[in-house]
Parts: structure tokens; C-alpha cells; sequence
């Protein structure tokens, strides 16, 4: 896994085809649109807890996106950002008695301050040394949620209320919170949207692609690796802690190491790089978790030729194919 | 929602005018929650599944007219992924009881969530006495062993059968801390010593420093504060270091019969520890073994596929003499009201504060020259009455006991 990543960062082949595109913008709106139509319209047809549940993962993945496909990181501790999310926004809820917003912004402003403590220290390193350092502090973080009283060790937070919205939507009904998760999903990812196809974003792409150069050119990639790295951990706490709301939960499992691996596993199968990429492969991964449950230990060997197809077949990731099939056509079609 | 909510209303007025048993969308719905994949999966798994299908059979369901269906899952011991099919299960699919779940943390999440939609959780394989404790409900029922009742008893009847000097290896966190808590006020209450404690990492490999300073303390007992790979590791290797051999026992907190099974007789011998249920008691835990063993690749049955057994058939008398499963709570009620009674862990009761009170049984397991047959491996070494067996009812701290 490390290796591909490598690879792909040190090439310019894994790069975004629908980003570079002309025209990428329009395309990009339309499919903005149908994917708000399409979370629009799912609560009638699925689950509304499954579907908030694929919603956050999707945030997750696509703040870990923003950092291994746009900068060229992999980080392979996210899970402490996602996961220590998590467990403030419960704490704060469950304990302090707050809002649901502000539970989940408690969490955002301790992810953003781990960020910074963890980014300051991991940017110094790359390739290999950086997901190193990241998944050895994550596992140090690991150890203090095993350790500390308030997140409750391995038994977790658990029965969080569902309270009112800003004190006054109620929550408790799973289609009404369901909208809310919508809402704020949306606008995050807007977000990353924006952050990607700014000139901050540029300079991201810029350094992916050639440091050394970046750097000759007037840039100090320190800094913006690890502004970066912050605006990448506080959407994943985001993430970690809209899942705390809607589970009324926070465990152990959510800052263990494999909640990392997850979601690089997400990010590679929906197609690393792209915008719309890790929303898909989250909703795959996700739905397997979920519909399969009922075939016991094959899930996991299910995700293992999952992924092993996705390494081998189609290594830009669903969506990075669709759009490099897009994009061909476009190009014979012009020619 | 609001059609869905007049439905089951009107469901449960006709269940409790008919006569006959009248149960929601008209069948009883058993989902077994449990790790089908992983560390507990051996313990509990498919075997829960099956021990669930047989009590179903031996219940008769089938000749008296019950429809039973079965569903199973793997929660992955995730509680995220626990949490949400139990949600699923109850608000899409109709199951009206879940069983089983190992793993505290997905128990606690779905112990909340069978309170909140009003149905029945049967819990056989978490540990956490919490679930009887602060966080107990009307709607669950513990079934077959707790932390609490684990450590009473190992530490009561060690110290009784001789074993009165302890050396503790503790696992460092809220679990292990807990269990070395439990049992050192046990041991020193029946006039046992604590000779020295340390404590260990979670999954640590190497335990040679350890299991060193428990040999060199010269306790007759060392006590395995920890569960799981920790437990099995420490186990290996004090087999390695002829702890055993040299006269000092091993006393475990958490072991499960596929435990000893796949460490061999030869390394886990002189292990001694508590269990709720063995399949070589009696002539029908060894029918219901030969039975499991048939379907389940000569694998033999754990405490909590049997507690899952156990647990299913008395929910089915209690939702049988209800006339409805519709009502969680009142079908709980009925299962504290209701004595238990079956071919495997004999009479029993539920509690008030939902704790199943039954016999436990200290075993030690048999050296290799002692083994007569595959799966021979325990020896009783004493039964602990069931009277003092449990967490006394006041000491819980369970809101549902002051209210009565």
C-alpha cells in the first residue's frame, strides 16, 4: 500500500484528470447537483442511519483525500483526529450538556489543535517517515483513549442524548437528523472543493508534483504542507464527531489503527485525487461493512479482493477511471 | 413513522385479546449479534447461531404453533457497526430480541438502543458487569458470567482449595485494573495474600520480565489480570518458562473452552479459572456437545453458545406464557417472574436488576496424561453455589433495584 502511494506521489500519473480538465468546473456542478439530489431522494429508499453513517465516512475520506491526493501525504494516523473527535464532542455532550453543533465544533477545535501539534512534527519528514510518524503518534494516541477515565476505556462513551439542534430542531428522529448530517457534509465538502481550486490549492498541487521546484520558485512548503495537514484533520474531526452524534457512541475502534487503514482503503477504491472519488468509495466500503455483515469472516476477505482489484484493475479508482474514460473520448472526439 | 406507530399499537391490542399466541408482523424474530470473524468469533460465532436454531427445535416451537426465524450478523467488534444493525434489525427488519454480542462495547451500545425501542437484548458473551450495574435496563437480560462474578469467584475458591499467596499480571487499562480490584478484595477477604502486582501494556508479546518476577515472588498463585491474546501469550509462555511444573498455578480471569482448546493441554495445564458451564457435566450437556460437535466441525460448545441455548429457550417460555412479543419490557418482566429451567444450566432465575443467578464451577485444566478423549480438558475443582456466586443485588448500583 505504502509503495503505490509512493508511487503515485512521485509521478504525475495518479493525478486528477477532472480537475485539470477544461471545463471541469461545469462538470463538477452538474455533479454536484445530482449527488445533492441523490442524498436528497435516499432517506425514502434506504436506511437513514446507514445512510448518515456513509455520509460521515465519505467526509472522512475526503479530508483524508485532500491531503494524500492533493499534497501528496499519506498520513496514516487520521484516525487519532477522527477518533479524539469523536470522544470531545461525546465527552462534551454526554457530560457538559452541549448542543450538538457546538459538541461537534469542541471536537473540530481539537482535531485542529492535534493537527497542528502532530502536523508541526510529521512535515519535517516524507514518503515513508511521514505515515511513519503519523501512525506512531496515532498509536500514542491510541494508548492515552485506553488509559485516560473519560472516554471509558474499552467499553467507550456510550448512550450520548441526542439533543435539539441549536436547542431547538430535535434530533432524536433519524430523518431529521439525517438532513442536518446532509447539510453539513455538503458544506464541507464544498469546502474541500474550494481549498482544492484555489491558488492555495494550486501551490498544494505544485508541491505535490515537484517540491524541490516549488520551493525554487519562492514557496515555503513547510507552511503550506501544514496548513494543509490542519485543514485536513479538522474536517476528519468534523467527521469523527457528526458520527458520534448520529451513534450516540465513541469507542476504542474509532482511533485504532485500522480506522486509518480504512480509509486509505476508502480514498484508493473510489479514486485517489479526485473530487468525487472518495464519497464513492466510502459508500462502497461502507455498504459492505453493512449488507454483508450476515456472511461473518467473509466481509474481510471480501474488502482484501476489494482492494486487491482495485490496485491491480483500476488503479486510478472508480472514479478516477470514469473520468480518464471521459476523458479520452473527449480527446478523440476533438481530434 | 406515525402509521408504523398506530400499526404496532393495534398489533399489540390484538395480541393481547387473542388467545392464542399473537406475535408482532407474526413471527418471533431472533437476530444473534455477535463477532463471526476475529478473536471471539471461536467462542462465540456460528456456534451462537446454532446453539440459538437448537433451542428453537428443542422448544418446539414448530408443534406449538410459534413461528421463530432466525438472522445473524458480525458486528466486526466495532460499535459503530454493532450499533447500527441493531438498529436496522429493530426498525426495518422486525427482529423483537437480540442474543449474544461479545465485546463490551458493542454490548453497552446495543443494551441502549433495546432499551430505547423497547425490545429484548440477551447478552451471553460481553464481560462487562456494567450491564446489570449502572447501565442496567428493564429490557436485558445477563445471562451467563460478568467481570464480577469471574473474579469472586476464581479468587473465593483458589484461596479456599489452598491457593492463598497471589501474584498479579495486570493489563494496563480500565479492564484489567478492574479485574485485579475484583479479585485482590476477594483474596485478601478469605484470608489470602497479595504478594506483589505489575502491569502490563495491551497486547504485549513478551511477557519473560513479568512472568520472572511472579516466579520469583514465590506465590503459589499467579493471577492473569487480562483477556485475549494477552491472556493466551502469558499462558504460552509461562509454559515456556515451566511455571507450572515447578508447583506455581496459573489462575485466569477470562478463558473460554476454544482457548485452552488451541493453546493444547500441554501449555494450558494447571490453568485454573472460572466457567459458567462445562460440556462434560451431566448426560445432557454431553448429548448437546455430541450434537454441536456433529454440525460444528467437532469444534465443542463454549459457556456462551450454551448460555445463548439457555437464554433463547427461557425467552421463548416467556414470550410463550405472555401471548405476545410486542412488548420488550413486559416479556423481561415476565423472564424475572418466570423461574428458568433447562437441559443445560439446570434452574435458575433472573434478577431484578436483570443478572441470570445460576451455579458456576472452578475448573483446573487436566495435565495431557489425564485427557481421555479429544476436548477432555477440565477438571472441577469446586462449584460455586449460585446464592453467592453474583454481585449481591444492592451492590450494583443499578437504578432499576431501589425503585422496587
Amino acid at each position: 500500500m505504502l509503495v503505490r502511494a509512493e508511487e503515485t506521489t512521485g509521478t504525475p500519473a495518479g493525478a486528477p484528470a477532472a480537475a485539470r480538465r477544461p471545463g471541469g468546473g461545469a462538470t463538477f456542478l452538474w455533479l454536484f447537483a445530482a449527488m445533492v439530489a441523490a442524498g436528497m431522494v435516499a432517506p425514502f429508499f434506504a436506511y437513514p442511519v446507514f445512510l448518515m453513517k456513509v455520509l460521515c465516512f465519505a467526509l472522512f475520506a475526503c479530508a483524508f483525500n485532500l491531503l494524500i491526493g492533493y499534497v501528496g501525504l499519506l498520513s496514516f494516523g487520521h484516525a487519532m483526529f477522527f477518533g479524539g473527535a469523536a470522544y470531545v464532542c461525546g465527552y462534551g455532550i454526554k457530560t457538559l450538556g452541549l448542543t450538538p453543533e457546538l459538541g461537534i465544533l469542541a471536537g473540530m477545535a481539537f482535531a485542529a489543535v492535534l493537527g497542528s501539534a502532530v502536523g508541526w512534527l510529521a512535515i519535517r519528514r516524507q514518503g515513508i517517515y511521514f505515515a511513519m510518524v503519523t501512525l506512531a503518534l496515532a498509536q500514542m494516541f491510541f494508548f492515552f483513549c485506553l488509559q485516560t477515565r473519560f472516554t471509558g476505556g474499552e467499553d467507550g462513551i456510550q448512550a450520548i442524548p441526542r439533543r435539539p439542534l441549536f436547542g431547538l430542531i430535535p434530533t432524536t428522529d433519524d430523518r431529521v437528523l439525517y438532513f442536518i448530517v446532509l447539510a453539513l457534509f455538503l458544506a464541507a465538502f464544498l469546502l474541500i472543493y474550494r481549498i482544492v481550486h484555489s491558488p492555495f490549492g494550486q501551490v498544494l498541487k505544485a508541491i505535490r508534483e515537484n517540491e524541490p521546484r516549488a520551493i525554487s520558485l519562492g514557496y515555503r512548503v513547510e507552511r503550506y504542507k501544514l496548513v494543509a495537514f490542519v485543514l485536513s484533520a479538522t474536517l476528519a474531526g468534523m467527521a469523527g464527531a457528526m458520527k458520534t452524534v448520529v451513534f450516540q457512541l465513541a469507542s476504542l475502534s474509532d482511533v485504532a489503527w485500522q480506522m486509518s487503514g480504512e480509509v486509505v482503503l476508502m480514498t484508493l477504491v473510489g479514486g485517489m485525487g479526485t473530487v468525487f472519488g472518495p464519497v464513492v468509495g466510502a459508500g462502497i466500503i461502507v455498504a459492505m461493512q453493512n449488507y454483508l455483515s450476515g456472511i461473518g469472516e467473509w466481509v474481510l476477505v471480501t474488502q482484501g479482493v476489494v482492494f486487491v482489484a482495485a490496485v491491480l484493475l483500476f488503479r486510478r479508482g472508480v472514479v478516477g477511471e470514469i473520468a480518464a474514460l471521459v476523458t479520452r473520448a473527449r480527446a478523440r472526439g476533438e481530434s | 413513522m406515525r402509521i408504523r406507530t398506530i400499526l404496532l399499537a393495534a398489533a399489540a391490542t390484538l395480541a393481547t385479546t387473542a388467545a392464542n399466541a399473537q406475535n408482532s408482523n407474526g413471527v418471533v424474530k431472533i437476530g444473534v449479534l455477535n463477532d463471526q470473524s476475529a478473536l471471539y468469533a471461536d467462542m462465540s460465532g456460528q456456534g451462537s447461531v446454532w446453539a440459538a436454531r437448537k433451542a428453537v427445535e428443542d422448544f418446539g416451537a414448530a408443534a406449538k404453533g410459534m413461528k421463530v426465524e432466525i438472522v445473524f450478523a458480525d458486528h466486526q467488534n466495532k460499535a459503530d457497526i454493532g450499533s447500527n444493525i441493531a438498529r436496522q434489525w429493530y426498525d426495518q427488519d422486525g427482529v423483537d430480541m437480540i442474543v449474544d454480542v461479545p465485546n463490551s462495547s458493542v454490548a453497552l451500545s446495543v443494551n441502549q438502543i433495546t432499551r430505547e425501542k423497547n425490545k429484548v437484548f440477551l447478552n451471553s458473551g460481553a464481560a462487562s458487569s456494567d450491564l446489570t450495574g449502572k447501565a442496567c435496563s428493564p429490557n436485558t437480560v445477563h445471562w451467563t458470567y460478568d467481570t464480577w462474578a469471574l473474579a469472586n469467584g476464581t479468587g473465593k475458591a483458589v484461596v479456599k482449595t489452598g491457593g492463598d499467596s497471589w501474584f498479579f499480571i495486570t493489563a494496563d487499562y480500565a479492564f484489567g485494573h478492574a479485574l485485579e480490584r475484583d479479585t485482590e478484595a476477594v483474596v485478601l477477604a478469605n484470608g489470602g495474600k497479595v504478594l506483589g502486582k505489575v502491569r502490563h501494556p495491551l497486547s504485549t508479546q513478551d511477557f519473560s520480565s513479568f512472568l520472572l518476577q511472579a516466579q520469583g515472588s514465590g506465590a503459589k498463585i499467579i493471577g492473569l489480570a487480562n483477556a485475549g491474546g494477552d491472556t493466551i501469550n502469558s499462558v504460552k509462555q509461562a509454559a515456556e518458562f515451566g511455571i507450572t511444573q515447578a508447583g506455581q498455578n496459573l489462575a485466569a480471569l477470562l478463558v473460554f473452552l476454544t482457548d485452552v482448546h488451541s493453546l493444547g493441554l500441554k501449555t494450558a495445564q494447571g490453568l485454573v479459572f472460572t466457567s459458567a458451564w462445562y460440556w462434560d457435566l451431566d448426560d445432557d450437556d454431553r448429548a448437546f456437545a455430541k450434537a454441536f460437535a456433529a454440525d460444528n466441525k467437532g469444534m465443542h460448545p463454549t459457556m456462551v453458545q450454551a448460555g445463548v441455548y439457555s437464554a433463547v429457550m427461557h425467552y421463548l417460555k416467556a414470550v410463550e406464557a405472555l401471548g405476545s412479543d410486542a412488548d420488550g419490557a413486559a416479556v423481561v418482566a415476565k423472564m424475572k417472574e418466570m423461574p428458568s429451567d433447562d437441559k443445560l444450566f439446570g434452574k435458575g432465575s433472573v434478577r431484578a436488576d436483570g443478572r441470570k443467578i445460576h451455579d458456576l464451577y472452578l475448573f483446573e485444566v487436566k495435565k495431557p496424561s489425564e485427557s481421555k478423549a479429544p476436548w477432555d480438558y477440565y477438571k472441577l475443582r469446586a462449584t460455586i453455589p449460585a446464592a453467592e456466586a453474583f454481585r449481591p443485588l444492592d451492590q450494583g448500583g443499578c437504578p432499576l433495584v431501589k425503585r422496587s
